[in-house]
């Protein structure tokens, strides 16, 4: 017997109106309105007595936030949305959610759906923790007996018991925040909906937060996740969507979509990689012109990797400040290992064109990694960055000698051990 | 699928345009949200007490003395029979703050509740219907200023204060129709909200607030009393002034006809855009 399902999306879409006049205001003023009714009647009048078809109206252009995107979430399933921003991901929750409603398609959804997009929507500062628990609860669908019953365990999940009486607006941010989730990680829904909420709030909150919510997961109800927070994902869920600009691109295990969105668009290198298609950010001052390695293939972990990266620069003098950095991105989305020049007191001259190379220790774990690197300027200025650069792969094996013996961690190294026999 | 087929409790779809066929279910299953918003808007305008309560008391107490003057004093308009001239302007003034405080409060509380609107769901009606509830509690604050009037010039309604309730919903209802629609409207025309101070301000004048509409020449009193707050406001000061004084039945009925009508129109246009409120707001 298959599981049943519990939401199917068919063909979604979310069409935006981009309205060039009015700039960057969804909504219009009555008398703008009635001023371009009449200008455009005028126009239309004029052009229809000189005999021509009337002129073409503002430019507006559609904008799509979602194209033809359909899935099947079976009951219990936890199931992460992961993409860059703007891919859609947001839109798709608000469309669940029912803030807003599709352009074409439908979603079908069966049994009570809660969603949190926001943490903290919808307090009122001047309320105290206990009022803002009843006000927040009945915003997200529920009734004051369901929030009675749980009116201890929101307290003591949120940590605010000494508080309850204080207006919010005397709450520490993380108080805030703590409260916030409780009451929406406390709904009794089948279908819970998250976005983003841990990318607010300390490291504790995190912890706590992906704990209850595997704790909800597990308690079979059925999860819809969106992070940037790999390591959340790859913990909480089971399957993942993968957007990309408003289509879904991938769907299926966690792992495998997780992989692909990493690795989206990274061919496999070989020597020199074409950097002319990679996004960019920073002030271009002095830009990464390529990127190669000495020898290219996969390596071994201790093995040394050598880099070399070509500079560009518009006036020679800002090559003596500029710095080279490289960084290892593994698969889950962790930042593994930078390398920085400027820690070497290796000073580029004053130059049009440089080059700087780096010899790098794998001391990487096996598994592939995603290079990002670039350029920094006198302190902390961002004169070239690209995030997404060559893949490289490390093997299951010693640099030299045998087979890897999977010791937990990100990054290994040879340490400097002594040993002597102890006097006695 | 098939297994499906059959309906679920709390099955629903999303489509473009899709009437929702149980928005009055939804609505009712929301239904306590409407007594927190309301009791939101409450307990923070009354949290500092003392400005609060004395705020409800002072606005139609001034209102009232600063009327009696003007009208009943320097334009020596006449009263109703025996009623004193505060009395019958504070009877006025029940269902003209009532209706005032809604349209001005609601026609902004969409774009006053963005944040919310853009990231929870509930049905939309429930942000400016509840400040209904809230307009109601000032109203009561106000009873009780006009029963401690009351007492004070040794005025007794009769019978017809039973019917007060009555008149108490079509006052709302009145309110809530254009107020609706008018709230609606003006997530999509930023500028109504200019528009609509200057509306009550408006009707104010060419409502019987201050004078009684007896003042009226008989032979206008017909069109007057297509100002739908005419009928409410004759309807009030019929209830609680107890005086010989005929109910102006042609007005009653317009402002009876203009409620349904207006709930009927503000209803459905709110219906028809507020699933795009989030996109727009």
């Amino acid at each position: 017997m298959t599981s049943e399902i519990v939401i199917r999306a068919e063909g979604l879409g979310k069409k935006y109106i981009i309205d060039h006049e009015a700039v960057a205001e969804p909504y219009v003023a009555l008398r703008d309105a009635m001023a371009r009714t009449m200008r455009s009647a005028v126009r239309s009048a004029v052009a229809a007595l000189a005999g021509r078809s009337p002129p073409g109206g503002r430019t507006k252009e559609e904008f799509w936030a979602l194209k033809d995107v359909s899935f099947e979430i079976e009951r219990g399933a936890v199931m992460g949305v992961i993409g860059r921003n703007g891919a859609g991901k947001s839109t798709l929750l608000k469309i669940l959610s029912r803030i807003t409603e599709p352009t074409e398609g439908r979603v079908t959804i069966d049994g009570r759906l809660a969603s949190l997009l926001d943490v903290g929507t919808g307090f009122h500062p001047e309320l105290t923790g206990r009022e803002n628990i009843y006000l927040n609860g009945a915003m997200l669908g529920m009734t004051r007996s369901e929030i009675r019953a749980r009116f201890d365990e929101i307290v003591e999940f949120g940590e605010v018991g000494r508080f309850l009486d204080t207006p919010v607006k005397r709450y520490s941010s993380g108080m805030y925040l703590r409260l916030a989730f409780s009451i929406a990680a406390h709904l009794e829904s089948e279908i819970l909906v998250v976005d983003e909420v841990l990318a607010v709030g300390d490291a504790n909150f995190q912890e706590k937060c992906i704990g209850k919510m595997s704790e909800v997961a597990g308690g079979g109800r059925t999860v819809l996740f969106v992070s940037h927070d790999m390591t959340a994902v790859k913990r909480l869920c089971d399957k993942a969507i993968l957007m990309n600009a408003g289509c879904v691109e991938y769907s299926g295990g966690v792992r495998e979509t997780i992989e692909r969105y990493v690795m989206a668009g990274q061919p496999a290198t070989r020597g020199a990689f074409d950097i002319s298609r990679c996004a960019r950010r920073g002030s271009g001052n002095v830009r990464v012109e390529g990127f190669s390695f000495a020898d290219f293939r996969s390596f071994n972990v201790f093995e040394d990797m050598e880099i070399s990266i070509r500079l560009s620069a518009g006036d020679p003098d800002d090559m003596k400040s500029a710095s080279v950095w490289v960084l290892f991105r593994n698969i889950a989305g962790d930042d593994v290992l930078m390398v920085m020049q400027k820690d070497a007191a290796a000073v580029l001259p004053r130059a049009a064109a440089a080059e700087v190379s780096v010899r790098v220790n794998t001391v990487l774990q096996p598994g592939r990694y995603v290079i990002a690197f670039g350029v920094l300027g006198h302190g902390r200025d961002v004169w070239d960055w690209i995030d997404a650069g060559p893949s490289v792969e490390v093997e299951s094996n010693f640099s030299g000698a045998g087979a890897y013996d999977s010791r937990p961690g990100l990054v290994t190294m040879r340490a400097d051990w002594r040993v002597g026999s102890e006097k006695a | 699928m098939t297994r499906c087929s059959s309906t679920k409790p709390h099955r629903i779809v999303l489509e473009a345009g899709r009437t929702e066929r149980n928005y009055w279910a939804d609505l009712w299953r929301y239904r306590e949200l409407f007594a927190i918003f309301a009791w939101r808007d409450v307990a923070v305008r009354y949290r500092q007490t003392f400005i609060g309560v004395a705020w409800a008391i002072i606005r139609p107490l001034l209102t009232m003395v600063i009327f009696t003057v003007v009208f009943g004093h320097l334009a020596k308009l006449p009263s109703d029979g025996a009623t004193p001239y505060p009395v019958l302007v504070l009877a006025g003034l029940l269902p003209w703050f009532l209706f005032s405080t809604i349209m001005g409060d609601a026609s902004g509380s969409l774009i006053g509740n963005a944040n919310l609107i853009r990231k929870i769901y509930f049905p939309r009606i429930i942000i400016p219907s509840s400040l209904m509830l809230a307009a109601l509690v000032d109203f009561s604050v106000n009873l009780v200023l006009f029963c401690a009037l009351l007492i004070w010039f040794g005025v007794m309604p009769d019978w017809r204060i039973v019917l007060l309730p009555a008149f108490l919903v079509l006052a709302i209802a009145v309110s809530l129709g254009p107020t609706l629609l008018i709230t609606a409207l003006n997530v999509k025309y930023r500028d109504f909200r200019y528009i609509i101070p200057f509306i009550i301000q408006l009707l104010l004048y060419v409502s019987p607030v201050g004078f009684s509409s007896a003042a009226v020449p008989a032979q206008w009193r017909f069109w007057y009393s297509l100002n739908p707050l005419v009928g409410v406001i004759d309807g009030f000061r019929w209830c609680l002034l107890g005086d010989e004084r005929p109910l102006h039945l042609p007005g009653l009925a317009f402002s009876l006809l203009f409620s349904v009508a207006f709930l009927w129109i503000g209803i459905s246009y709110f219906r028809r855009t507020e699933r795009t409120f989030a996109d727009t707001v």
